[in-house]
């Protein structure tokens, strides 16, 4: 045996999962509450207790880990335009697996400062200005950061031109600054890729220690990544394969969640119809978007308020006996459905959560009348004709109404606009390794692709 | 001379594409850093490209009539946005029927564009008008 420990530090729970590199076989998954308040090697023990160990002990030849716990990764990202430099860095923080607390455009003002000081966000990230366009931007933004009270680490990603510059301003006041290629070096093309391991870079440098993760490092070998990026590079391989091991081809992983919904897209998403124009920002092919409004508990007020009306269609129900359930889900965000309607209940819900984020993932078609006739044009990704949908997450894998819930993602004619999925087939992270396997992915790819196309089942 | 940067699309809901090509590729042989936006552009995307690329000109193409309600508002959002100053050139069959062209300069250049081109206009003219306009004496 070649056992491999997998950790998953998460927000609430430390998950592990074990596996073995020669059978290519899950040998356990256990999970306990992370204890980052004390100290987080008491939740990893818990949680590994619970698996039978051999007689002759473990002999773990890799220890790896990803975390999300102590608020993950933060992070405010500013650039120039709200709709271009402004969204790529914003693209670029949450494919590097960020949480996103803020994106600022145009220049920064002393209001947007005491926000980010209110905030304290884990990085920042700086961009605007194509390579050779606005340099002004910049430079501005990076002077008024340098007045910060609290010392940050910087991650900058704009106009060539002047990163050097801006790198220097910022370095009278923080550490560490790094400067990346623009997330956007020409308008309307997006390069996300050199922005995404600076920020990755910078997380394992710094902001494990700043957390005080760093403690499980005499245990483990290594905290890798944030969790999301794991989830969405474990993505990557299980759509593309690796080597003449074939993956799924192109797909969407949701995840629902207590507190926000995140829907990962590996796909080119052009247009599946001819004559159809794509415009605005291109996306990019790993897509990640989290939705911090829809989650099950603790955004579970916002969630009733977005969707409304049609909650409440979708359950048959008054408005008062939304509010009752809504109030015990406040009451108590860890309780899991005892009755019948609270079931159904949970299951609405998640369902509304699941719709309305791959709604806001996925791209929009448009018709423009022209002097010619109708031209349609598309924004964002056209994943119609996406075959596979796998579902994550505690709240998916431990629900009986799971399919349902995941039937949200799905393609509805009366909004023929919104360009979601018409016809995939459904799978579930059952044994919930997509997070270790991304990991995994970094010294045994091969093996974390076959694990992922055993273990993910066809529902 | 540092290669300077214009902003090249068609306005509105108009999809002439070839002379969009042309342009460009004229512009590019003059030695213009050329951000071309392509057909069916609003007046944000000329603005949100301009800012982004610090263009010194914005080249408005407009071929299938509609052009006056497409331009209209352009300059005044400009200057909303910082970019007040920016040259605004535009062309193309700009407004409907046969109009004397004269008057429909004067109806665009009130609108705030620096130049207005008749339908037929070769990309030679607005090339020397603008490398005229940014005080470049070529070569």
């Amino acid at each position: 045996m070649q056992a491999v420990l997998l950790i998953d530090f998460g927000s609430t729970y430390t998950k592990v999962t074990i596996v073995d590199l020669i059978s290519e076989e899950i040998i356990g998954t256990a999970r306990a509450g992370t204890t980052i308040e004390t100290n987080i090697m008491d939740g990893l023990k818990a949680a590994l207790a619970q698996i039978p160990e051999p007689v002759e002990g473990w002999n773990f030849i890799r220890k790896l880990a990803c975390s999300s716990a102590a608020g993950g990764l933060k992070m405010i990202a500013s650039g120039l335009v709200k709709e271009l430099t402004a969204e790529a860095a914003r693209r670029a923080a949450l494919g590097a697996g960020a949480r996103v607390l803020e994106v600022f455009s145009y220049e920064l003002t002393t209001q947007d400062l005491d926000k980010i000081s209110a905030s304290q966000p884990d990085i920042l990230l700086l961009a605007g200005g194509t390579d050779g366009g606005n340099k002004e931007v910049l430079l501005k933004n990076a002077e008024m950061l340098s007045r910060l009270p609290t010392r940050l680490p910087v991650v900058i990603a704009g106009n060539k031109v002047v990163s050097a510059q801006a790198a220097d301003l910022l370095r009278k006041r923080h550490e560490p600054v790094v400067v990346a290629d623009n997330v956007m070096p020409e308008l309307g093309v997006l390069s996300v890729e050199s922005a995404r391991l600076a920020i990755r870079d910078v997380f394992l440098t710094h902001i494990i220690k700043a957390k005080g993760l760093d403690k499980a490092e005499a245990f483990i070998e290594k905290i890798m990544m944030p969790t999301p990026a794991a989830v969405l590079s474990a993505a990557e391989l299980l759509a593309q394969g690796y080597g003449s091991e074939r993956g799924m081809g192109e797909l969407m992983i949701v995840d629902v969640g207590g507190a926000t919904t995140d829907v990962h897209s590996i796909a080119k998403g052009d247009p599946s119809k001819p004559s159809v124009m794509l415009k605005g920002l291109p996306e990019p092919f790993a897509k990640r978007t989290v939705e911090g409004d829809l989650g099950m508990r603790f955004s579970s007020e916002a969630l009733v308020e977005t969707t409304g009306k049609r909650l409440l269609d979708y359950l048959g129900w008054t408005e008062d006996q939304v509010a009752c359930q809504l109030g015990l889900c406040k009451e108590d965000p860890w309780r899991i459905p005892k009755t019948e309607e609270e079931a159904k209940f949970d299951v609405a819900m998640g369902r509304m959560a699941v719709s309305l984020a791959v709604d806001r993932h996925v791209g929009t078609l448009e018709v423009v009348y022209t002097p010619f006739g109708a031209t349609y044009v598309q924004h964002g990704k056209d994943l119609t004709q996406l075959p596979v949908i796998i579902g994550t997450g505690g709240v998916l894998l431990y629900n009986p109404g799971a399919s349902e819930i995941l039937q949200g993602a799905i393609f509805n004619p009366n909004e023929p606009t919104i360009l979601k999925p018409q016809k995939p087939h459904f799978y579930m992270d059952k044994e919930y390794i997509l997070a270790a396997m991304g990991l995994l992915r970094e010294v045994a790819p091969l093996v974390a692709l076959r694990i992922m196309k055993k273990y993910v089942v066809k529902q | 001379m540092e290669q300077k940067t214009v902003v090249l699309g068609v306005i509105g809901s108009d999809v002439h594409a070839v002379g969009n090509r042309i342009l460009d590729y004229a512009f590019s042989q003059a030695g213009f850093k050329v951000i071309n936006i392509g057909v069916l552009s609003t007046q944000e995307e000329f603005i949100h490209a301009a800012i982004e690329t610090n263009a010194e000109v914005m080249l408005v193409s407009s071929l299938y009539g509609h052009g006056e309600m497409d331009c209209r508002g352009l300059r005044e959002k400009c200057q909303e946005t910082g970019i007040g100053n920016i040259l605004m050139y535009v062309g193309g069959n700009l407004v409907i029927g046969k109009q004397d062209f004269e008057l429909v300069k004067e109806r665009f250049l009130a609108m705030g564009f620096d130049r207005v081109y008749p339908p037929g206009t070769m990309p030679e003219i607005p090339i020397a008008d603008l490398l005229k306009d940014l005080g470049i004496t070529h070569n």
